[in-house]
């Protein structure tokens, strides 16, 4: 007997949708393993990792707090994706946000106007969409992979971040720490949910993920770039300029990590510390895969990927087991995804023979 | 070669029973196939009719689910192609599988067993060329050749290996009428010899002049075993069809109007290695006619095609005009706003999106028509000329909301026909516009090129396919290394002079006296 993976007249549609649940659920599967090997009770240990984070409101509320920048950076990248342009820099973009919005913030200490915060976020767009100008900018005139552009100007911001923080951005107050003074009222987004740390960024992101809704399935500039990921030939063929789904692409998915860098300098952490951001930018490529690059499942996946953020420092607490067990999960859903997605194309089928014969002469030359 | 039994003898090859499914469908449903030694045997059906899979069940390439296969009368399993070559099956694919960047002996000694040495294998090339009047020269560089030339590397190829039974896939698609001559004088030789021929065709003419018997499929079946001597092509094309040759109507003869599309010394160098370099082309399509261009494929088409779309623009703006008009630096999306509209030869990917809706695929161009508003996509509109693309060019589908991909090739093409004909074009640029389409749907789409002749517009036909540009031409030129012949009126030339200047040999001169004069 054996089993065969047959190709399927057509793709499945339901398992474009069952296959990131069956990712989820593999991947909690695996967790369960790997919980036993490292000898702990399964059990206690999944619920102090997936539901113990979860099981109040506050729990809740650092869930949107990780779901916001994940689905913001998520949406963005989505855009790109969809037109086969490949921005894997959502974690320099972001950085690039938080720089611009925050250094917004510190030129203007003693400002109060309720101004300050919504020109934070568009010096955060900005930032984010210059980081990723220049991946766009070395596509489109020396045909410069936007993956390695990209992924590297990542580290680049890093240091950028780290130099200013150390260097001319320095708390003068801060006993010599690596941190800018602490933003003014004004220049930190409002908490949105009483009781928690939730804050204005998680709206934010909703209103973008509905923006991304409209703009991929009802715009024409939506269609465009559909049209471009799925066939290169029939865009070119219609007249939809390459150049341009590039710009778009790469500046959708800058414009929005930049958003999530605001949130995350004038969130929770009010000021700009040499890290910005635990790989919400990668974590997000993921997230945007998971949820099938739609912003409802874009919403569904971020929030599976908080609560492994969640659940790792959770884990890390209580547990005592290393802050790589985050990484572990990530990679190991991704893994599962991929590995899922085969059966969108194809079918598992059960043979009971030796496939395959020109029945029933056995004679071969 | 060995000798081999006489005639009426033992069958060459007997198939019984041969079926194969796939997902979607039945490709063979219990053939029965018998080939004699020395016989031409033909296989006559339209696309999807199971001819290819059938072929490649003989050659090792696909297995059957079911059936029995008989070789010189005793029962064999055919694994793989290696198998089928021991036995003595060569196969002359239509797509060839040559590596351009090697000469003819190489490319020749990676297919034959035991051909270390290349001299030697030089020498049985230049033999076997010589015995069967195919001219061949080992040293040559594939990429240098003609598709002509690159089918007789293969044809030497399958020779070479003493083959007994030789399958020819469609071979006459990519030759000039004169090659087809040629080729027809080689297989008639080997059959003289006592090979076999299996002759893969949807020409009947040809079939009737070549073969000795004929199996006809449709659908999957066989429909008759037949000496196609003694057929008319009407007989045969009801057996392949299963009803008779439709019939369609060309107006009268036109001078044309205005000159709507002008090309005035287009030379460009080709994007990779392999393409064609395009050199000083000059041609002139008026409203209300119907200009041709033959040829055969990898001459300068492709290239032509794109610089028309404007998928790839020109450094000089004078190069190409629309009705007086400089466009050459124009993209394909602003030659549209003028009044462009093209039928491309690729149907997936180029002219629709697989994995859209056909009203997804209607806005691809025909967001021209009020479909956008505000930047938004307004469905209603899309949805209602989708549909009218489906009601007047008759396409079988599940609805505007199937899938691209889910139609048959002949549908497919209707649709994309409809979607841009129905745009009210001023000029129709349309690539091998009945390729590998049923009878009908072609009938269809001809009849749909008449009619934009008699709304005036400029129509432009670049096929491969003669019979159709005398059928719908009103001037016809050619295209051969990338230069381009003067255009000829349909009723003062024949297929056989076409035929000669699909060669190259053309008289020289930028235009015909009636172009260069202006007055049509």
């Amino acid at each position: 007997m054996w089993v065969k993976l047959e190709p399927r007249a057509e793709p499945s549609r339901a398992m474009i949708y069952v296959s990131p649940l069956l990712a989820a659920g593999l991947t909690l599967a695996t967790g369960f393993v790997v919980f036993t090997v490292l000898g702990f009770d399964p059990l206690a240990a999944f619920h102090a990792f997936f539901v113990a984070p979860i099981d109040d409101l506050y729990g809740w509320g650092e869930l949107g707090l990780k779901v916001a920048p994940l689905s913001l950076c998520a949406m963005g990248l989505a855009v790109g994706f969809r037109a086969n342009v490949w921005n894997i820099g959502a974690e320099g973009q972001l950085t690039l946000g938080a720089i611009c919005g925050g250094g917004l913030a510190l030129a203007f200490p003693d400002t109060e106007s309720a101004w300050l915060l919504p020109g934070m976020i568009a010096a955060g767009v900005v930032g984010g969409m210059a980081w990723a100008a220049i991946p766009a900018f070395l596509k489109t005139h020396f045909n410069a992979n936007e993956i390695l552009v990209s992924l590297m100007l990542t580290y680049v911001a890093a240091l950028f971040l780290s130099y200013l923080v150390f260097g001319p951005w320095r708390d003068p107050q801060g006993f010599g720490f690596p941190e800018t003074r602490q933003f003014q009222d004004a220049a930190t987004l409002p908490i949105v949910l009483d009781g928690t740390r939730l804050h204005a960024g998680m709206p934010i992101a909703l209103a973008v993920l509905a923006l991304g809704w409209v703009f991929m399935m009802r715009s024409f500039l939506g269609y465009q770039i559909r049209v471009a990921g799925l066939a290169g030939g029939a865009a070119q063929y219609a007249g939809f300029s390459h150049k341009r789904m590039v710009w778009i692409g790469l500046l959708a998915g800058g414009g929005a990590a930049g958003i999530a860098g605001v949130g995350e300098a004038a969130g929770p952490i009010g000021q700009l510390l040499p890290s910005i951001s635990p790989g919400y930018g990668f974590a997000a490529i993921i997230v945007a895969f998971v949820g099938r690059l739609h912003p409802v499942g874009i919403l569904l996946a971020s929030m599976l990927m908080a609560l492994l953020y969640l659940g790792g420092e959770a884990a890390q607490m209580n547990l005592g087991l290393p802050s790589a067990v985050t990484g572990v999960f990530q990679g190991t859903l991704l893994f599962f995804l991929l590995a899922s997605d085969v059966l969108i194309n194809f079918r598992l089928r059960v043979v009971r023979r030796a496939p395959g014969r020109v029945a029933p002469t056995e004679r071969a030359t | 070669m060995s000798p081999r039994p006489p005639a009426a003898a033992t069958p060459r090859l007997a198939l019984t029973g041969i079926s194969k499914a796939y997902p979607t469908v039945v490709a063979n449903d219990g053939i029965d196939l018998v080939v004699l030694p020395g016989e031409i045997h033909a296989v006559l059906g339209e696309n999807g009719a199971g001819k290819s899979t059938l072929m490649k069940i003989i050659y090792g390439v696909t297995k059957a689910d079911a059936g029995e296969i008989a070789w010189n009368g005793e029962p064999v399993r055919i694994d793989n192609p290696a198998q089928a070559r021991r036995l003595g099956i060569g196969m002359v694919f239509q797509q060839f599988s040559l590596f351009e960047t090697l000469t003819v002996a190489e490319n020749i000694a990676l297919a034959v067993e035991d051909s270390r040495d290349l001299d030697a294998l030089a020498r049985r090339i230049e033999e076997v060329s010589a015995r069967y009047g195919i001219p061949l020269d080992p040293k040559q560089l594939v990429h240098s050749q003609s598709v002509g030339e690159r089918q007789r590397v293969e044809i030497v190829r399958c020779l070479l290996q003493k083959p007994e039974l030789v399958i020819m896939d469609e071979p006459t698609s990519v030759l000039a009428p004169q090659a087809v001559r040629k080729l027809f004088e080689t297989l008639r030789l080997l059959a003289r010899e006592g090979c076999s021929i299996l002759y893969i065709s949807h020409r009947l003419d040809e079939i009737k002049e070549l073969c000795d018997s004929a199996t006809i499929l449709r659908g999957g079946k066989v429909t008759g075993t037949v000496d196609p001597r003694d057929e008319s092509a009407s007989s045969l094309a009801r057996m392949m069809i299963g009803k008779a040759l439709p019939v369609f109507a060309h107006g009268e003869a036109d001078e044309g109007g205005e000159e709507r599309l002008v090309v005035a010394g287009l030379t460009r160098k080709a994007d990779t290695q392999f393409g064609t370099d395009l050199d000083d082309i000059h041609l002139s399509v008026r409203s209300g006619e119907i200009v041709g261009i033959a040829g055969i494929s990898g001459n300068g088409q492709q290239e032509l095609l794109a610089a028309l779309s404007g998928e790839r623009t020109s450094r000089e703006a004078s190069e190409i005009h629309f009705g007086g008009r400089q466009v050459g630096r124009l993209g394909a999306a602003a030659r549209r706003d003028l009044g462009l509209v093209f039928v491309p030869e690729e149907r997936l990917g180029r002219g629709a999106v697989a994995n859209m809706s056909l009203a997804d695929n209607a806005l691809l161009t025909a967001h021209r028509l009020n479909m956008v508003r505000f930047g938004l996509i307004r469905f209603g509109e899309v949805r209602s000329f989708a549909d009218r693309c489906v009601d007047r060019f008759n396409v079988i589908c599940g609805g505007v909301e199937a899938d691209a991909k889910s139609l048959s090739g002949g549908n497919l093409q209707k649709f994309i026909v409809g979607r841009e004909f129905l745009q009210e074009p001023r000029i129709v640029v349309a690539a091998q516009p009945t390729w590998g389409v049923d009878v009908g749907a072609a009938a269809a789409i001809r009849q749909a090129l008449i009619e934009m002749r008699g709304a005036g517009v400029a129509v432009l036909v670049i096929s491969e396919d003669l019979d159709e540009l005398f059928e719908i031409c009103d001037r016809i030129a050619v295209i051969a290394k990338g230069r381009l012949s003067p255009a000829k009126r349909t009723s003062e030339t024949s297929i056989e002079e076409i035929g000669l200047w699909m060669s190259g040999l053309f008289p020289e001169g930028p235009a015909t006296p009636a172009e260069a004069s202006g007055v049509g």
